[in-house]
Order: C-alpha cells, then sequence, then structure tokens
C-alpha cells in the first residue's frame, strides 16, 4: 500500500517548520538552504516517474537501470588503464606488465605526432615522438606493439581519433591478418571520434567536418559489413568535459554528436539497426558521485528514447548506450598527489554505480608525468578493490529508486534535451548541421571555454573546495618515483623508420596512396584502400597527408578564448 | 597612464590542451592586458617570435602538456637569440616534472608554473614586469 501523497506533504510542511527550520534557527540560520529553489531533501513527493514507463527494468527500455538484464552479476566492467609512452616496445611491455596484474582490456594511446598524422621522422615532431602516447608510424610498429598480446581474446581499444584514426585502424587490421587471425574475430574499438575534438582539442583537427564525418561513416560501413565485434566509433564526452564543459554540456554535446552521426549515416543510405548497435559512448566520471550516477542513468535512457522514437531503430541494441568511464583529469592534483588515489576510488564507484561496461582509472600521478608502474598498478587495484570488496556487484543499479538520484536522473534528462533542441534549432531542424554549424562558428568552444573558466574562479575564490589546492594545503616536497622517457627512443624510432623506407617497394608504396587520394576525391570507402597502403608499408603520415591535401587543411577557429 | 602590458600566450609544439592556456589569456585580459593567443594547427617556433617581435609584447607565455618541454623551449630560446630578443622574459606553464624545472631556468626561462598555481600569482608575476 503506498502511502497517500497529499499526506506525505502535510507531513513534509510539518517535519519542515517544526523540526528543520526550528534546528536551524537555533543555529541562527533565518532561510532555508535551497538548491535552486528546492530543499535538499528529496521524498516520493519528487519522483513522480511511471516506473514501467521511466525507469524500467535493466536490460530492457529504456533501460535506465543498465543495457544488459544482468549486468555485473553476468560479467564485470573490463578493467582498463591508458598506456602508451616511449616505443612500440615500452609500450607492449606495459600492456604485458597490465595484463600480468588483472587487467581485462588493452588501451593503446598514441602520440601527438601520430594522432596528427605526423611520421617520427618530420621536423615538427621533434622531441615530441613517444612523450604522450606510443609513436605508431607504420604496420611494423603495430606489429611490436601487440607482440604476444593475445588480440582474438582480448579487448582492444586503439584511443586514436583524426586525422589519422583510420590509418592507425586500417594497421591494426593489417597487423592482425598478418597474425592470421580472421578479422571478424576480433573486439575492439577505435575511438575515431572527430566532432569532439573541433572542440576540446582544436590543434589536431586537421580535416573539414564534413569530411571528418564521411571517414566515421566509412568505418561504420567496413566494420558492418566485415568486423561485427569491433566498434567503429567511440562517442567520446570525455575530452569534452576535461576540456572544461560541466556535466551538462558534456551529455548535450556527446549527444548531439551522436545524432549528427546517426543522420550523416541515414543520409549515406545506412540502415539504421545496420550501425545502430555498434556505437559506443565514453564518457568522464567526475567527482559529484550522484550527479555522475545520474548522468549515465540519463543518458541510457535519453538515447533510448532518442533512438526509438526519433530515428525508429527496431534493434534494441540499437537503443542501448553502451559506456567507457574514465576518471575525470581535471580533478586531479599535483599538489599532495596521494589524495588522487582517493578521487580516482570516488570516480570509479561512481562509474560502477552507474553501470559502465569499462572502465579506466587515473593514475595518481597524472598531473605530473606520464603514469609509473606503481601508480598505473594501484589505478586497476582500485578497481579490482571496487569491484570485488565492496559488495555493490551483488545487485543491479544499486541507487535505482533513490528519490535523489531518480530526481537527480529527471532533472539531468530534461536539462539536456533542452540544449539539443537549441542546438538542433541552429541546425534548422537537422542535428547534422546543428552540430557542424556549433564547430564551424566556434558556439561550442565558446561555451566550454567559458564553462572552464567559471570553474576555475570558483576553485579560486575558495567557492569550491579542492583538498590540498585551495584548502588544507601543506608545504611539501614529495619524493614521487616519476617516469621519465629516455630521449634516446626517439633516435630509435626515427632510425627504424628510415630503414623501413629504404626498404620498401617504392613503387607499390605510390600506386597504394594514388589510390587513397581518389577514394578521398571520391565517393568509395577509404578503409580497404588505407589497408592496401599500410601493407604495402606505406606510413600512418604518409596516408594521412594523402587525405588532407585532397579535403584541404581545416583551420578549426582559433584564438576563442 | 601606463601602457598596457601585452602579452603573448602560445601552445608550441604539438600539444592540443588548452584549458589552461585559455583561462591564463582569459585572467591576464581581466587584469586589465592585452592577450594574443596562438593555437593553431602546425604552428611553428618561429612564427611564434615573429608573433613576439610584431606585436610588442612583453612577455611570452608557453603552456606545454605534452611531455616536449625540453626541446621545445631549447629550441625557442635559441631562436630568440638568432634574432636577438633573448631579453625578452618567457615563462612556462603546464605539466613539467619537478627535476626539469632547473634545467629550463638554466636555459633562460624565467618562471614555470605547473598545475594548480592560482593565476593571481601568474598576474602578479607579469605585473611586476612593468616595475
Amino acid at each position: 500500500m503506498r502511502d497517500d501523497i497529499e499526506k506525505i506533504r502535510r507531513e513534509k510542511d510539518k517535519w519542515f517548520s517544526e523540526k528543520f527550520m526550528k534546528q536551524l534557527s537555533g543555529l541562527g540560520v533565518e532561510s532555508p538552504p535551497l538548491k535552486g529553489d528546492k530543499l535538499p531533501l528529496y521524498t516520493p513527493l519528487d519522483v513522480e516517474n511511471k516506473y514501467l514507463e521511466d525507469i524500467g527494468f535493466p536490460g530492457e527500455f529504456p533501460y535506465t537501470r543498465g543495457v544488459y538484464p544482468g549486468m555485473y552479476l553476468d560479467k564485470l566492467w573490463i578493467m582498463r588503464q591508458i598506456a602508451g609512452y616511449g616505443t612500440a616496445r615500452e609500450t607492449n611491455q606495459r600492456f604485458k606488465y597490465l595484463l600480468e596484474n588483472g587487467e581485462t582490456g588493452v588501451t593503446a594511446v598514441f602520440d601527438f605526432p601520430t594522432v596528427m598524422g605526423l611520421d617520427s621522422d618530420n621536423p615538427m615532431a621533434e622531441g615530441e615522438v613517444g612523450r604522450c602516447g606510443v609513436p605508431v608510424d607504420s604496420v611494423e610498429d603495430m606489429r611490436i606493439l601487440f607482440d604476444g598480446i593475445p588480440i582474438d581474446r582480448v579487448h582492444v581499444a586503439l584511443l586514436s581519433s583524426y586525422p589519422s584514426s583510420p590509418a592507425i585502424f586500417a594497421a591494426y587490421i593489417a597487423m592482425a591478418m598478418e597474425k592470421g587471425l580472421a578479422i571478424d574475430s576480433l573486439a575492439g574499438s577505435i575511438q575515431n571520434h572527430f566532432l569532439a575534438f573541433y572542440t576540446a582539442l582544436p590543434k589536431c583537427a586537421k580535416i573539414p567536418p564534413r569530411d571528418a564525418i564521411r571517414i566515421a561513416v566509412d568505418t561504420f560501413e567496413y566494420c558492418s559489413r566485415y568486423m561485427p565485434r569491433w566498434t567503429p566509433i567511440n562517442i567520446t564526452a570525455h575530452v569534452i568535459r576535461e576540456s572544461g564543459a560541466t556535466m551538462i554540456q558534456e551529455l548535450s554535446y556527446c549527444l548531439a554528436n551522436a545524432m549528427a552521426y546517426v543522420e550523416a549515416a541515414l543520409e549515406r543510405g545506412l540502415d539504421v539497426d545496420s550501425f545502430g548497435p555498434k556505437l559506443a559512448f565514453y564518457f568522464t566520471a567526475g567527482m559529484n558521485l550522484f550527479e555522475e550516477v545520474a548522468k549515465y542513468r540519463a543518458a541510457r535512457r535519453l538515447w533510448a528514447r532518442i533512438m526509438k522514437e526519433k530515428y525508429n531503430a527496431r534493434n534494441p541494441a540499437s537503443q542501448m548506450i553502451r559506456f567507457h568511464a574514465q576518471g575525470s583529469a581535471f580533478t586531479v592534483t599535483a599538489q599532495q598527489p596521494l589524495n588522487n588515489l582517493i578521487r580516482s576510488t570516488i570516480q570509479t564507484l561512481a562509474a560502477a554505480l552507474g553501470g559502465a561496461q569499462s572502465i579506466n582509472v587515473n593514475p595518481f600521478d597524472e598531473s605530473l608525468s606520464i603514469p609509473s608502474e606503481e601508480s598505473v598498478r594501484l589505478a586497476l587495484r582500485t578497481s579490482q578493490i571496487v569491484a570485488y570488496e565492496t559488495g555493490i556487484t551483488e545487485t543491479i543499479d544499486p541507487l535505482g529508486g533513490s528519490y535523489y538520484v531518480e530526481t537527480l536522473t529527471n532533472k539531468t534528462e530534461e536539462e539536456v534535451r533542452q540544449l539539443l533542441k537549441l542546438i538542433e534549432e541552429m541546425g534548422d531542424g537537422s542535428m547534422l548541421n546543428g552540430v557542424i554549424k556549433g564547430i564551424e562558428s566556434g558556439y561550442f568552444l565558446r561555451e566550454v571555454s567559458k564553462a572552464a573558466y567559471d570553474y576555475n574562479k570558483e576553485v579560486e575564490s575558495g567557492e569550491r573546495v579542492v583538498v590540498g589546492l585551495n584548502s588544507y594545503k601543506v608545504e611539501e616536497d614529495i619524493p614521487i618515483e616519476l617516469l621519465t622517457v629516455d630521449p634516446e627512443l626517439e633516435k630509435i624510432q626515427v632510425e627504424n623508420l628510415k630503414k623501413l623506407k629504404r626498404n620498401r617497394d617504392e613503387k607499390k608504396v605510390h600506386e597504394t596512396l594514388e589510390k587513397v587520394k581518389e577514394g578521398a576525391g571520391g565517393k568509395g570507402n577509404l578503409i580497404p584502400l588505407m589497408i592496401e597502403a599500410i601493407r604495402a608499408n606505406a606510413t600512418v603520415g604518409e596516408i594521412t597527408d594523402s587525405i588532407v591535401n585532397v579535403f584541404g587543411l581545416y583551420q578549426p577557429k582559433s584564438g576563442v578564448i | 597612464m601606463e601602457e598596457k602590458l601585452r602579452i603573448l600566450i602560445a601552445k608550441p609544439g604539438l600539444d592540443t590542451h588548452e584549458r589552461g592556456a585559455k583561462i591564463i589569456s582569459r585572467t591576464l585580459i581581466e587584469a586589465g592586458m592585452e592577450v594574443i593567443y596562438m593555437a593553431q594547427i602546425n604552428l611553428t617556433i618561429p612564427q611564434i617570435i615573429s608573433c613576439a617581435i610584431e606585436e610588442d609584447v612583453n612577455l611570452i607565455g608557453l603552456s606545454i602538456l605534452s611531455g616536449a618541454h625540453l626541446s621545445i623551449c631549447r629550441n625557442i630560446i635559441d631562436e630568440m637569440k638568432k634574432r636577438n630578443i633573448d631579453d625578452m622574459p618567457v615563462i612556462v606553464g603546464g605539466v613539467i616534472p619537478r627535476h626539469d624545472v632547473p634545467k629550463l631556468k638554466e636555459m633562460g626561462i624565467r618562471e614555470v608554473f605547473g598545475p594548480g598555481i592560482p593565476t593571481e600569482t601568474v598576474v602578479e608575476y607579469v605585473k611586476a614586469l612593468q616595475g
């Protein structure tokens, strides 16, 4: 028997005046501490959801409680740590070290030259090779990188976005072919998410947005046809959030981007259910535990409704948000760095309570240098302790039904819907055009820069407490063992690349690159052409140049501060 | 009426993380300075130094989070010497491991501001240049 709503309302009013305000006025507080216009106490009066329609069961529409019926009862989240530094050899050692320590998925992150499609011997790459990721110039580097890694059994995430991600993807496929693996057996993902970078990391946005979208759709098409277990895109909200966006902007811009891809793929004539199940998402796990959990729950409900109602997706898998979560790097402090272990723990908890499929925990020395072996192992242990020692995996969506969390979930959904509407209106009813307009006009850049500035102001004014940074400070000189990247490694990488170029069949390289150029100028799918080129020992830089030369170098709105 | 301080804030090299550089730029503008912000694709060191000369700035601020700070700063200082503007102060912010700070100062970098330094500290440092 449910309580009578009116009776609850009466009792709440009574409690408010007789108990709550009485206690506060005893303390000299005159007006109630409201959040917005609400008292921060949530009751059945706040949650008017229809359970079956809005919340439902795990693995059933609208997936608010989770995308799989059994969630962690069947299968824990994939535990993975980003790795990439030095050369493919060092990074391969790091992969093995993490797998030995119980990692269940491998994540490769590439250095800046690789991401931007500059080979290690390019003058622009000097001093940057292997500093902030692993350099991959050729299929040979890919071979070394995954040597002895059971890629037919372990889920591999390639954290590579444009402009070089299609060439990196091609190199990975070519490497698997060489190993004699059937490519339809490969499970993994390529980040390949171009749209977020115009906003979050505009300095690597080399290709015009429309061409970027075309490449993304090429990848969808290729994977739909040949690689059923591969995720052709990881629609990344994380970089947007880390560059300054609020939680609401993070989710809104991410879903807007996702909708833009869907509309582009539909324009190409693809069936929504042919690629819908393959879309995956990549969110931040921030410090505000309940807000973050509400974000994940709202994301699932929103996407399910968008895909079903707006794009007529019939396959349930097309309606599900499967997502990876990574701790929020901007919450990591360089002051009292060991405090970051506690931050990472709370963020991991948020991701797990929110039903993530895969989690990356930020190492505590993230803001000091490339993580050391000790710090990545501690990060992995964080995931393991949350999974095995807290009991949160013994039930599904443990926070579901919390008056507060359900209210926050509703509020998040509502606010995101409003922003989505605004972006769609910028494109006169087309989300694809709205997103492109938002990129080209600098709208997203301005909004995110402002949010970053406001956040920083809150920290510097002390309104937002960051322990060890603006409160509870200490004079410190903590001797932490930091990893240093040996500058000799860059020379070795460049030397190996020169050797590869000396010993290859130049005629074949030229022919295959010409085909990539032709493909870029035409309408065909670029992925098979890139696989041919990379197998002929063309480099990631040469392949990327081929497409950049055809599309023209895009200069994103620069100087938006 | 004192002349407004003119500051060049640049993202040299390939590093794309702009959050800190933008916040510092905006803070300096709010403090009454003029800021030239450079973060184009394929931005080269000669371009940065040419801009510093053309815009006649009082200081160059570099933001580097990519781990490539040693080689970038060496090239910046070399270029400045080549073009006779090595008396212009250069400061660096970003993810700079502690053990590299003395090396940067030895090269001629005036000051290094790590993560979490209050923006006010940077503003005061820059204002002190005016004497």
